[in-house]
């Protein structure tokens, strides 16, 4: 387990590198610059800002500069847009932000999923059933950019009982609705998968013997049955988790959080390359390590998987 | 009394094709310390006697009729009630020992948890008393092997384990629904002389349903043959081996090849396995049976009573049919 942990981490590397490669050259390719505008600056004035960035370099020069400061300093570089601010900074005060309110989404969308899902499994065809049936329908058909004006207008329009925005620390009152709007359709997601693979769990030989041997069915369901029907849910469970927590634009949007999902998307808007290198970086390595975690914790559940 | 009386069960199942009739009015019994072979081909509903006798059916079946345990019916109990009787007063081991156990716990898990919940056992006594049944049914150096996974042992081996873990209760009777059928024929041997010795050290009564007639010759006191859910006939079964007075008896006792002859083809039974949602209104072996009359399609049989206890349903004289 340990040399497949330290093998995976290795394979990493050069995984990282093709993906900061081939954002650099799609950025590169793209065109326009951070410092063009409506109004154009004059050419001295514009030759001199892109040297001081480094802008009038060949390809191969900026390329191997960025990797250099990013694998040598952890320096990610200065932003191109917002003077005086390093991408760290900016990392560093929006991430936490996403960390948070991505974080109590996943808590909330696994928890509720997961047993709405197992329950309408437990009750395939009662109500219940078709309440969590519906449910995940009607929440998938919600996407976040609905549910929040939605969201938005009752608690705080209407009832007044919700601040409409920012962030204070992540204070509760602020956090609930930003976690509702992003956890909603991934909810749906989650006790779609559960109850699928539930039932058909239910429907196995070792259910019907461990049914036979007199088990009540709460030790069934927690004991026999979770086991297997989380195995599943546990790969798209990775990826939606680092989806969560690398933030949404239109959570930061509409709820005024602060998060990174704004800035990574006004970044590649306002060709401020180094924003846009550093987030992708960032969700990049997330998604490699989630997806490591999940391969751990599949070997963890199923004992028929060894690396 | 008999230990398991069961009168009159019909099994159905709703299905989006209609109604299909697995069990149709079965009735038989079984005395302490009894084994009763339970004889049939696919879809004669040998299984889904077996199943509504644990409450075991699937979520679209109904069962009518009784089943009467030591004077309780079993039929229409709670949930509740039935994990009473489960290993407790009925073991039930399946076919298929590749995918019966839990592969994703312990063997020691699933052994204990029956103790532990049934007995009152400490997880440690439970797991002690697990190993000397282990040992029972001659798992070499269960001591160490019981912390292991399903996967990590043979399908000999795990239908021994199934086997074990059905009589850690001592149960009364042990249902034991095609134990050999996925296995290789020397395991096969090896595990039916392990019901013979079960049989005779703890005085458990079995209930064997196959569909193989040379398993059930030798080890059962009793053979009843099933046909489309109905029972053909019934008897000792040396009897219903040497004096078979059913057709369908007849043909499934020719239907097993013989070395000490030199046949150029395989007897078989003309016709295909019934249909179970449009049986007919007679006999179910009527449309395949050689010596059919006319009422045999619309009239059914009755189950007559013969000397020593054997039963049969056909409407030819016996001395026509043997």
């Amino acid at each position: 387990m340990f040399s497949f942990v330290v093998r995976r981490l290795m394979v990493a590397v050069p995984t990282l590198l093709i993906l900061v490669v081939l954002s650099f050259v799609l950025m590169y390719a793209a065109p326009g610059g951070p410092f063009n505008s409506e109004r154009p600056l004059p050419p001295e004035v514009l030759a001199n800002i892109q040297a001081k960035y480094g802008l009038d370099q060949p390809f191969w020069k900026r390329i191997t500069d960025y990797i250099w400061g990013v694998v040598a300093h952890f320096d990610f570089g200065p932003s191109f847009k917002f003077k005086d601010r390093s991408v760290n900074d900016i990392i560093a005060q929006g991430f936490p932000v996403t960390l948070t309110y991505g974080f109590w989404s996943f808590v909330l969308a696994t928890v509720v999923g997961v047993t709405l899902g197992t329950a309408a499994a437990i009750k395939q065809n009662s109500w219940l059933d078709y309440l969590a049936v519906g449910f995940s329908v009607g929440a998938q058909v919600l996407p976040n950019f609905v549910m929040a004006p939605i969201l938005l207008l009752v608690f705080t329009l209407w009832l007044g009982w919700l601040p409409g925005g920012g962030w204070n620390g992540g204070e509760w009152p602020y956090l609930i609705m930003p976690v509702i709007a992003l956890s909603t359709s991934y909810m749906a997601s989650i006790a779609r998968i559960m109850r699928s693979s539930m039932l058909e769990v239910l429907n196995t030989n070792f259910i019907r013997t461990a049914q036979a041997k007199g088990i009540p069915m709460r030790r069934v369901i927690l004991r026999h049955a979770m086991k297997p029907a989380i195995l599943p849910l546990l790969s798209y469970l990775g990826p939606a988790f680092v989806g969560m927590i690398t933030g949404s634009v239109v959570i930061d949007a509409f709820f005024s959080t602060g998060g990174i999902g704004t800035f990574f998307v006004n970044s590649a808007f306002s060709r401020d390359y180094s924003v846009m290198m550093g987030i992708t970086i960032l969700v990049g390595a997330l998604t490699i390590l989630f997806n490591l975690v999940v391969d751990i914790l599949y070997a963890w559940i199923d004992p028929k998987i060894r690396y | 009394m008999s230990l398991l009386n069961i009168q009159d069960l019909k099994v159905s199942f709703i299905t989006p094709e209609g109604e299909v009739n697995a069990v149709n009015g079965l009735n038989l019994s079984l005395n302490e310390g009894e084994t009763l072979a339970v004889v049939g081909e696919s879809g004669s509903g040998k299984s889904q006697t077996a199943f509504a006798t644990m409450g075991l059916l699937a979520k679209n079946g109904r069962a009518t009729g009784a089943v009467n345990f030591d004077g309780q019916n079993l039929l229409g109990m709670s949930t509740k009630a039935l994990n009473k009787v489960r290993s407790q007063q009925i073991g039930m081991i399946f076919q298929d020992p590749m995918t019966s156990l839990n592969p994703y716990l312990r063997i020691s898990e699933q052994m204990a948890e029956v103790l532990t919940l049934h007995k009152g056992m400490s997880k440690r006594d439970a797991i002690t008393e697990s190993v000397k049944m282990l040992d029972a049914v001659r798992i070499p150096d269960a001591r160490n092997r019981i912390t292991n996974y399903p996967h990590e042992f043979s399908g000999g081996m795990r239908q021994r384990i199934m086997i074990a873990m059905s009589l850690l209760c001592r149960p009364r009777l042990l249902i034991a629904d095609e134990p050999t059928t996925a296995l290789d024929v020397t395991v096969q041997a090896q595990i039916m002389q392990l019901l013979g010795d079960i049989r005779r050290e703890f005085g458990t009564a079995i209930i064997l349903i196959t569909h193989d007639l040379g398993v059930v010759a030798g080890f059962c006191d009793r053979t009843l043959v099933l046909y489309g859910g109905q029972v053909m006939e019934e008897g000792q079964t040396e009897t219903v081996f040497t004096k078979p007075t059913h057709p369908y008896t007849l043909g499934l006792l020719q239907a097993v090849p013989r070395l000490d002859r030199d046949e150029v083809e395989l007897a078989t039974i003309a016709g295909e396995p019934p249909d179970m949602s449009r049986l007919p209104a007679g006999c179910p072996f009527s449309p395949r049976c050689a010596v059919a009359m006319d009422r045999c399609a619309t009239q059914r049989p009755p189950l007559e009573t013969l000397e020593a206890g054997q039963r049969r349903a056909c409407h030819k004289p016996i001395a026509e049919v043997a």
